[in-house]
């Protein structure tokens, strides 16, 4: 297969990021009504498809309200940087041999860089909104992301130790023989708890939570600025989702389909698991959460990490 | 930990469950005969109004969304000059059918009324009128009431007795 131009690459990825992104909206909305026996939005075009298109249109006409008692540089900021973070993950992601826009070395640990950087975003939100609900929600927002932050990198160094490397296209060719899932199932399930926290999907939605924060850190945000931060969660939907298929279950690996497709096959998968968690669990208390990270999940990853490395030193050839 | 993994199964498996949405337009809801929607002022079986402008309706109405004004024709039937529901303030609560005498005001199975000016939602008589008796075939207040009327005198009604004549009921 001929590699396309990086930047045909790019446009391409960017593009396709952000039309999956809004298009998700649809699809959970669709999804989490077919798992409650209803139909969800079906009316706008052919299956509701449209439906989107119209949120649009309509939230790009709503008045951009700023509240004179904000904090104007970060409140506008504070919308831009998530988007801006998780879009510059994607630019690591291989989609399919060729199909990624910078193959480096150090993959892994930018995309963890980026999730890192995207707390910033909640807490400027929640910090400039100079309201009582959206500081909670920016406070709560740091304490998650920054305790899940810790055994989410924890939880990947097992497939990295397998791999021997960071960069993602290495990852996924490692798994040629045998899918990351099987050694490394505890990595992949502290890996999906702790992207559920990061992009503070249901049940870790704390940051939000609707029901006793008015809407959290974006209480005050109207318009587009509100939108972003909507696409932004649905990106980084998207990202953790290909991050699973590419770190444990061989990315664009798997026999018959062309490559690209067996990618978005298993991010579609992984989409729809996000959004069953949603239709499925309640949010947890926030100490509770708290108290998993560190006291449940942490020591977890580090048994993972230390059982894993034994092995690889034991069995696997030096390299 | 096993409650978690059962709940979502659970809610997976709903997927393949039926549907409870109604896919209302395309498939239309059943309205029972006696549903209380949009109202109609019938006709007694000759084709004349049933309403005789009592004004009961326009009292009980707990939104007072009934305005009518009374008159009378030469025969000496009273009738509404004009009879107005305001369909935007109605609750169809159906207690104006409950009190009117002459079974003139009547719900019917409709509420599809969805209209883009509040001011269409207005009724005049003219809209409410219907051709025919509605839900009493056969009922014709003016010929069961002994009122008199023109063309009808005392004791002409159907199961009316011919009025008595007081000097012969004397001892
Ligand atoms: S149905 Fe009730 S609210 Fe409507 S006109 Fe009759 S009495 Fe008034
Ligand atoms: S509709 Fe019936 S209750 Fe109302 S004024 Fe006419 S006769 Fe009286």
């Amino acid at each position: 297969m001929v590699s396309p131009h990086p930047l045909v690459s790019l446009l391409a990825i960017l593009l396709l990021a952000l039309t999956l992104a809004s298009g998700l909206i649809w699809f959970e909305r669709r999804l989490l009504a077919w798992w409650q026996d209803r139909y969800g939005p079906n009316r706008v075009g052919p299956f509701g498809l449209l439906q989107v298109l119209a949120d649009m249109i309509k939230i790009f006409a709503k008045e951009d309200w700023v509240p004179p008692f904000a904090d104007k540089v970060a409140f506008i900021l504070a919308p831009a940087i998530i988007v801006v973070t998780v879009l510059l993950s994607f630019a690591v992601l291989p989609f399919a041999p060729g199909v990624i826009v910078s193959d480096l070395n150090i993959a892994l640990l930018f995309f963890l860089a980026m999730s890192s950087l995207g707390v910033y975003s909640i807490v400027l939100a929640g910090w400039s909104s100079d309201n009582k609900y959206s500081l909670l929600g920016g406070m709560r927002a740091a304490a998650q992301m920054l305790s899940y932050e810790v055994f989410m990198g924890l939880s990947l160094m097992g497939v990295v130790l397998l791999a021997g490397t960071f960069s993602l296209n290495g990852i996924v060719r490692a798994q040629r023989h045998l899918w990351f899932i099987v050694p490394q199932f505890a990595g992949f399930l502290l890996f999906f708890i702790a992207g559920l926290a990061e992009t503070r999907r249901l049940p870790f939605d704390l940051p939000e939570a609707e029901s006793e924060l008015v809407a959290g850190f974006h209480s005050e945000y109207s318009g587009m600025k509100f939108g972003m931060f909507f696409v932004g969660e649905y990106l980084g939907i998207t990202l953790i989702s290909a991050m699973i298929a590419i770190l444990f279950f061989g990315g664009w690996l798997g026999p018959g389909l062309p490559p690209l497709l067996w990618f978005f096959l298993k991010l579609f998968c992984f989409l729809s698991l996000f959004i069953l968690m949603r239709a499925a669990l309640p949010r947890p208390r926030f100490d509770q959460l708290m108290a998993w990270a560190w006291k449940l999940l942490l020591p977890l990853a580090l048994l993972n990490l230390l059982v894993t490395g034994a092995l690889v030193l034991a069995f696997l050839p030096r390299r | 930990m096993f409650g978690i993994v059962r709940t979502i199964w659970d809610v997976f498996r709903h997927g393949f469950q039926p549907r409870v949405t109604r896919q209302y337009p395309e498939q239309p809801a059943y309205l029972p005969p006696r549903w209380r929607g949009r109202i109609i002022l019938s006709r007694d079986p000759d084709g004349g109004e049933r309403c005789v402008a009592c004004y009961l309706c326009a009292i009980v109405c707990p939104v007072d969304c009934i305005a009518l004004q009374a008159t009378e024709d030469a025969a000496g039937r009273r009738y509404p000059e004009f009879f107005r529901i305001n369909f935007s303030r109605c609750i169809f609560c159906g207690y104006c059918e409950d009190a009117c005498p002459t079974y003139a005001i009547q719900l019917t199975p409709d509420f599809e009324m969805s209209e883009f000016r509040r001011q269409n939602l207005v009724y005049e008589k003219e809209d409410l009128l219907i051709s025919g008796p509605g839900k009493y075939p056969g009922y014709n207040f003016w010929r069961v009431a002994g009122v008199k009327i023109g063309g009808k005198d005392k004791g002409e009604s159907e199961n009316e007795a011919p009025p008595a004549d007081l000097r012969q009921l004397l001892p």
